[in-house]
């Protein structure tokens, strides 16, 4: 019985046998680089850089940073095409330049950022300090130095300003996004559409509005609250859009089970959808803060500026960040200039501090915020389990 | 016996609230954006009225003061629609580039770091933008324009008249071109993503390369979303208004030379003349500020229709 037993797949001839054994399949790599391939590379650059360098440069004048980056990389794609299909044909050279193509508009772009903040950096740190942060320009005049005044003023009125903006827009923002995920109805796609539009919408478009209503129409005059109201109109789209876009990846299982349990449809909404969504709702406002913080254009058709602080949002103009660097970069005085930069590299630290939390925000579990804000709740929650 | 349980699917009454609440407000989004057009048309009608609207899109200079005002958008428009596109032909083929290294050749962990800093690129505040534009890429880029209307002038739209190279549409657009990198970028990568797997691995299969499977599988999937995306970095670099304003110095000439000094947009030039230009000036600013309401509404509305078109139904 038991020699019937016999592990016969082994014994049974194969296709090939006694042949060269078959190749063992490896999987294709599709982004293989190898010393040649360094080796082609940079010597078409090299060759690319020395090539612009004597005939742009020496022979026609080309003149400036950017036309010399400009031609070297259009002359490297030539050579490096033509070097690859010499060596590996026409379809690997094809392949080879589309890389080296989207590499290079890659690249371009972190320069481009890179070269934005580090310029930025280099202009303005000198006069960042302790006073720059705590004085104003009150009083100050052409022929003092730029260390002479701050910019408390300009600040002060920015996160007034923001902050009363996203008291009104988020909350609408993040209302027209519940609409759009959880209520809908036959107006739905309108209401998409016109946010869609919305989010388009040229800054100094918005402040143009607010100056109309607020300004010439209720005479209700320069302030800080008029460029809230028109940083607002800015907020509103941005955050329904990603608000709307995180409130469609939460489960349709958990607002099953909500009105299951005989919720309410707002009830599920606030105490289901909403806590679950937290994480990225609150990603959604900072990003939308992030941007409109940096917005100047509808600022200078509301609030006029201001060289003295002014506290009050809701009496007389006030400064901002960026229409601080707007119009203290057109002055012919080089002081204040110097303040434009130093007042700009300010303005983009805010910025980077609000798209920090953001990341930091995205990167959280959901509920871990509602953890953060209600410990003690949490804490209990815990023993019960 | 009981009678059963009516189960209706009516609305509770605090549900009722709820939704009317709710619905209010996006209609009040709705509300808002004709309120915009309504009360733009409204303070601006004494300028329209002045000398008729089609005389205000036709005539080229802003004259608003003294006792012959002369006033229109012809020159303002027909350079805003020049430095929008010469950001879409400097600032798309570098997105979509981008996009294409993010989603087809960047290893798992660089494309996560790509992401970030090109949503930082989006966040940073368009008056640093001016300042950088203004400061270190200009001067860099006069050469360049130099180089282009000395060498390429047979091509009429690098030919000039003046030898002043600076504050040109040319500049403003590359500039405004770097800015509408993250929106096009967004959008590409979003569509290349969304490319169907099969194919894509069925090319690879039979051998393609990594470009072979860009231009049969991704680019024709992607052509059409591709279009709105650019239509949407088209509306943006449209609106674009502090940069603009802090790189151009307006002008009222209508002319093909790009790389030479003036034109100004209209949402640059708003900021620039704001306040200035008496009664019938702000009537015409705010004339000018519809005319740019509109043009970038019916740009983004038909970029908005094309992409969720051609993202087809992934986005309810």
């Amino acid at each position: 019985m038991s020699s019937t037993v016999v592990p016969a797949a082994t014994e049974t001839p194969r296709l090939g046998e006694g042949g060269p054994t078959p190749r063992a399949l490896r999987r294709r790599s599709v982004r293989h680089f190898t010393a040649t391939d360094a080796l082609v590379l940079a010597g078409s650059l090299g060759a690319s850089a020395s090539l612009v360098w004597v005939v742009f440069y020496q022979l026609t004048f080309l003149a400036g940073a950017a036309g010399y980056v400009v031609c070297t990389l259009a002359v490297f794609l030539a050579i490096y095409y033509v070097a690859n299909r010499h060596l590996f044909g026409r379809m690997a050279a094809a392949d080879r330049v589309v890389a080296a193509l989207a590499t290079m508009a890659a690249a371009g772009v972190v320069t481009a950022l890179a070269l934005v903040v580090a310029w930025l950096v280099a202009h303005g740190y000198h006069l960042v300090s302790v006073t720059f942060l705590t004085r104003d320009q009150k009083g100050v005049l052409n022929t003092q130095p730029a260390s002479a005044g701050g910019i408390s003023h300009a600040i002060v009125g920015s996160l007034e300003e923001v902050g009363l903006a996203t008291l009104i827009g988020a909350p609408a923002g993040v209302v027209t996004a519940v609409f759009l995920s959880e209520v809908g109805g036959r107006i739905t796609g309108l209401v998409r559409t016109v946010v869609t539009a919305m989010s388009g919408l040229p800054p100094i478009v918005a402040g143009l509005f607010i100056y109309v209503v607020l300004i010439t129409e209720l005479h209700y005059g320069f302030r800080g609250f008029a460029g809230s109201l028109a940083l607002a109109i800015m907020i509103l789209p941005n955050v329904t859009r990603t608000t709307e876009e995180v409130l469609s990846v939460v489960h349709e299982s958990l607002r099953e089970a909500s009105m299951a349990l005989g919720a309410p449809a707002w009830r599920t909404v606030w105490s289901v959808v909403i806590p679950t969504a937290r994480t990225g709702i609150v990603t959604a406002l900072l990003l939308g803060i992030a941007r409109v913080v940096g917005e100047a254009a509808p600022l200078i058709v509301t609030i006029f500026g201001s060289p003295a602080m002014n506290a009050n949002p809701f009496s007389g103009p006030q400064e901002a960040l960026p229409l601080f660097v707007f119009d203290y970069r057109s002055s012919s005085v080089a002081a204040d200039i110097e303040r434009a930069f130093s007042a700009g590299l300010v303005l983009v630290a805010l910025v980077a501090v609000l798209f920090l939390l953001a990341r930091i925000f995205s990167a959280m579990k959901p509920g871990t915020v509602g953890r953060l804000l209600r410990p003690s709740r949490h804490r209990r929650q815990e023993a019960l389990s | 016996m009981s009678t059963p349980r009516v189960v209706t699917t009516d609305h509770l009454f605090e549900d009722r609230l709820y939704r009317a609440g709710v619905k209010s407000v996006g209609i009040g989004t709705f509300v808002l954006l004709v309120a915009i057009g309504a009360f733009l048309l409204l303070k601006s009608w004494p300028a329209f009225a002045r000398h008729g609207v089609i005389s205000f899109l036709t005539t080229t200079g802003f004259t608003t003061l003294g006792h012959h005002p002369s006033f229109g958008v012809a020159a303002l428009l027909y350079w805003s629609v020049v430095i929008a596109v010469v950001a879409v032909v400097v600032g798309v083929p570098v997105a979509v580039g981008t996009a294409l290294f993010i989603s087809e050749f960047a290893p798992r962990r660089l494309r996560a770091v790509l992401v970030t800093l090109i949503d930082m690129l989006a966040v940073v505040p368009s008056v640093i933008f001016g300042l950088w534009g203004f400061y270190m890429l200009q001067p860099n880029l006069v050469g360049f324009a130099r180089f282009l209307s000395v060498h390429l002038s047979f091509i009429p739209v690098f030919s000039v008249h003046s030898s002043v190279y600076s504050s040109s549409a040319f500049i403003a657009g590359v500039l405004v071109g770097i800015m509408i990198v993250p929106i096009v970028c967004s959008v590409a990568r979003e569509i290349f993503s969304l490319a169907p797997l099969g194919e894509r691995e069925g090319a690879l299969a039979l051998g393609a390369t990594k470009a072979t499977v860009i231009r049969s599988v991704v680019m024709p999937f992607a052509r059409r979303g591709l279009a709105g995306s650019v239509m949407l970095g088209l509306g943006r670099a449209l609106g674009e208004t502090v940069a603009v304003a802090i790189i151009v110095s307006p002008s009222f000439i209508i002319s093909p030379h790009i790389l030479q000094q003036g034109g100004a947009s209209i949402a640059a030039f708003i900021a620039l003349r704001f306040g200035t230009g008496g009664q019938l000036g702000s009537a015409a600013l705010l004339g000018a500020g519809l005319v740019l309401f509109v043009f970038t509404l019916v740009v983004n509305l038909g970029a908005s229709v094309i992409v969720n078109r051609s993202v087809g139904g992934r986005r309810a």
